[in-house]
């Protein structure tokens, strides 16, 4: 494990909403560490609608997804938080009055005086295929990530997809695995071209095999895999040996461990206080689309105002003996000096 | 207005009314369609409001742009007649389509 990382406020989701409450902290002289399980920080707008245009930024006539998320990572630069992407909050433990401690699921651990949810719809989790009868396989024979490459060692690997991800893995694992096999639905790759030509070039070699069609069957025991059936476009049905697979069918989004942490919730919601955004645990706080209180509006705006009121509340717990002075980005020369302007 | 029948995996049908140049996945969602879940409001980057076109219908809906095609590879027991709703508009010409869910959307 390593070490524990320190720090104000840790803040689960990098979306628009997680982004801007970096923001509201910063000029309140509080530091945060920011965890997003996508690899990427925008949240929905960056995974869901990157070229879409938004309308209702306050402000901001028209920007797209993607173009939010830049300007956000722009306006918070001042306040260099850290990112840790790629990595899912699993749980909060309150060790002090308030203290709490945040795992990762890669074992990353926090201490922060306070943790602020902006969780959104749920962290984007793999798409599960609907294979009747996977769930016992998952985790011990199908893998939605690869984790450890010598895993996959000298076994016959089945990877399940035609993008990027399931190509990067094909070229990866081809030279350890017993052999591996390539599923995708039609002979059309929407990867990188030069995975698709390196791809291509193996199974032309024969060291490889490449099948067009979809996985409608398993077959195994005790979560081992042995073969999988294969439906091909005129509809023949064939049997593949294999003892791991990896399905790569993209992305959805699930509410994930928030249910775990002893929040009160409604319809998968977390409730809050509207003054505070917090939660019923001290210390803890929801903003954004993953909260809920009489009259809520999921609309990206409404998530900054709560991210301002969270950030004084916030301010109590992390520096408990400053006086909190209402001030204007505008006029404040001690403000302004925070974003590096003055 | 045109009418457009969504018959679900478990047999519920229902026929609406669908607006001239809204998205079969918008009438869907108006109507409390629940099998359609459109996870990103017909960005064509989500996979989930897939639909298998009525054989009688394939050709007037016309045939998947190559981004929807692509997109398609994230949905789960394609066939040649799936289609994204998302990315098929409602006009005159497809007044009377017929269009099944799938079993499963991806969540
Ligand atoms: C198609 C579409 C169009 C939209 N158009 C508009 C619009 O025009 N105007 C508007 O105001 N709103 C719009 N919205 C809504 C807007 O996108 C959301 O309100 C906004 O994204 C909410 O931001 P958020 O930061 O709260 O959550 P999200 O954007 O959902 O981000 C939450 C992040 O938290 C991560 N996460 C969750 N749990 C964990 C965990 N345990 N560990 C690590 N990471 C975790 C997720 O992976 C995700 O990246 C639209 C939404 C969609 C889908
Ligand atoms: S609504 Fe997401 S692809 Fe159609």
């Amino acid at each position: 494990m390593s070490e524990t990382i320190k720090t104000d406020v840790v803040i689960i989701g990098a979306g628009p909403v997680g982004l801007f409450a970096v923001f509201e902290l910063g000029l309140l002289d509080i530091k945060t560490h920011l965890v997003d399980i996508l690899d990427k920080v925008g949240g929905q707008c960056a995974e869901l609608y990157p070229e879409k245009p938004i309308y209702d930024i306050p402000g901001i006539p028209i920007i797209t997804g993607n173009g939010l998320s830049e300007a956000l990572m722009e306006q918070i630069k001042p306040f260099h938080p850290t990112f840790h992407l790629g990595e899912m909050v699993t749980t909060i433990e309150n060790i002090g009055d308030p203290l709490y401690r945040v795992t990762t699921d890669t074992g990353k651990t926090f201490e922060c005086k306070s943790v602020v949810i902006a969780a959104g719809g749920g962290s984007f989790q793999p798409k599960r295929p609907p294979i009747v009868g996977i769930e016992p396989y998952e985790d011990k024979s199908v893998f939605y990530a690869v984790r450890k490459m010598e895993n996959f060692r000298g076994k016959d690997v089945m990877i399940v997809g035609g993008g990027d991800s399931a190509l990067d893995w094909t070229l990866n694992l081809q030279p350890i695995a017993k052999r591996l096999t390539l599923v995708h639905r039609r002979d059309d790759f929407r990867g990188a071209p030069d995975s698709v030509n390196k791809m291509r070039a193996l199974v032309a070699a024969g060291s490889m095999d490449l099948r067009i069609g979809q996985v409608t069957d398993l077959e195994g025991s005790d979560g081992q895999l042995t073969a999988a059936s294969i439906k091909d476009k005129d509809g023949t049905v064939s049997r593949v040996a294999c003892d791991a697979m990896l399905p790569f069918f993209g992305l959805t989004m699930k509410l994930g461990p928030v249910s775990d942490w002893g929040l009160e919730m409604e319809d998968e919601l977390v409730k809050v206080d509207v003054s505070t955004f917090e939660t019923n645990r001290h210390g803890i706080f929801a903003i954004g689309d993953i909260n809920t209180y009489p009259g809520k509006l999921k609309l990206i705006l409404s998530g900054f105002h709560e991210g301002a009121l969270m950030a004084q509340r916030v301010h109590h717990y992390v520096h408990p003996q400053k006086r909190l002075v209402f001030q204007y980005t505008t006029s404040s020369t001690s403000l302004q000096k925070k974003l590096g302007v003055a | 207005m045109p009418k457009v029948t969504f018959i679900e995996h478990d047999g519920t049908v229902h026929t609406v009314e669908a607006e001239l140049g809204a998205t079969v996945m918008e009438t869907a969602l108006r109507n409390d369609v629940s099998s359609i879940v459109a996870e990103c409001g017909g960005g064509c980057t989500c996979a989930t409001c897939h639909v298998y076109v009525d054989e009688a219908w394939v050709e007037k809906a016309g045939a998947p742009s190559p981004q929807e095609e692509t997109e398609l590879d994230a949905a789960f027991d394609v066939r040649p007649n799936s289609r994204l709703s998302c990315q098929i508009k409602v006009t005159e010409d497809l007044d009377g389509l017929v269009v099944r869910t799938p079993s499963y959307q991806g969540r």
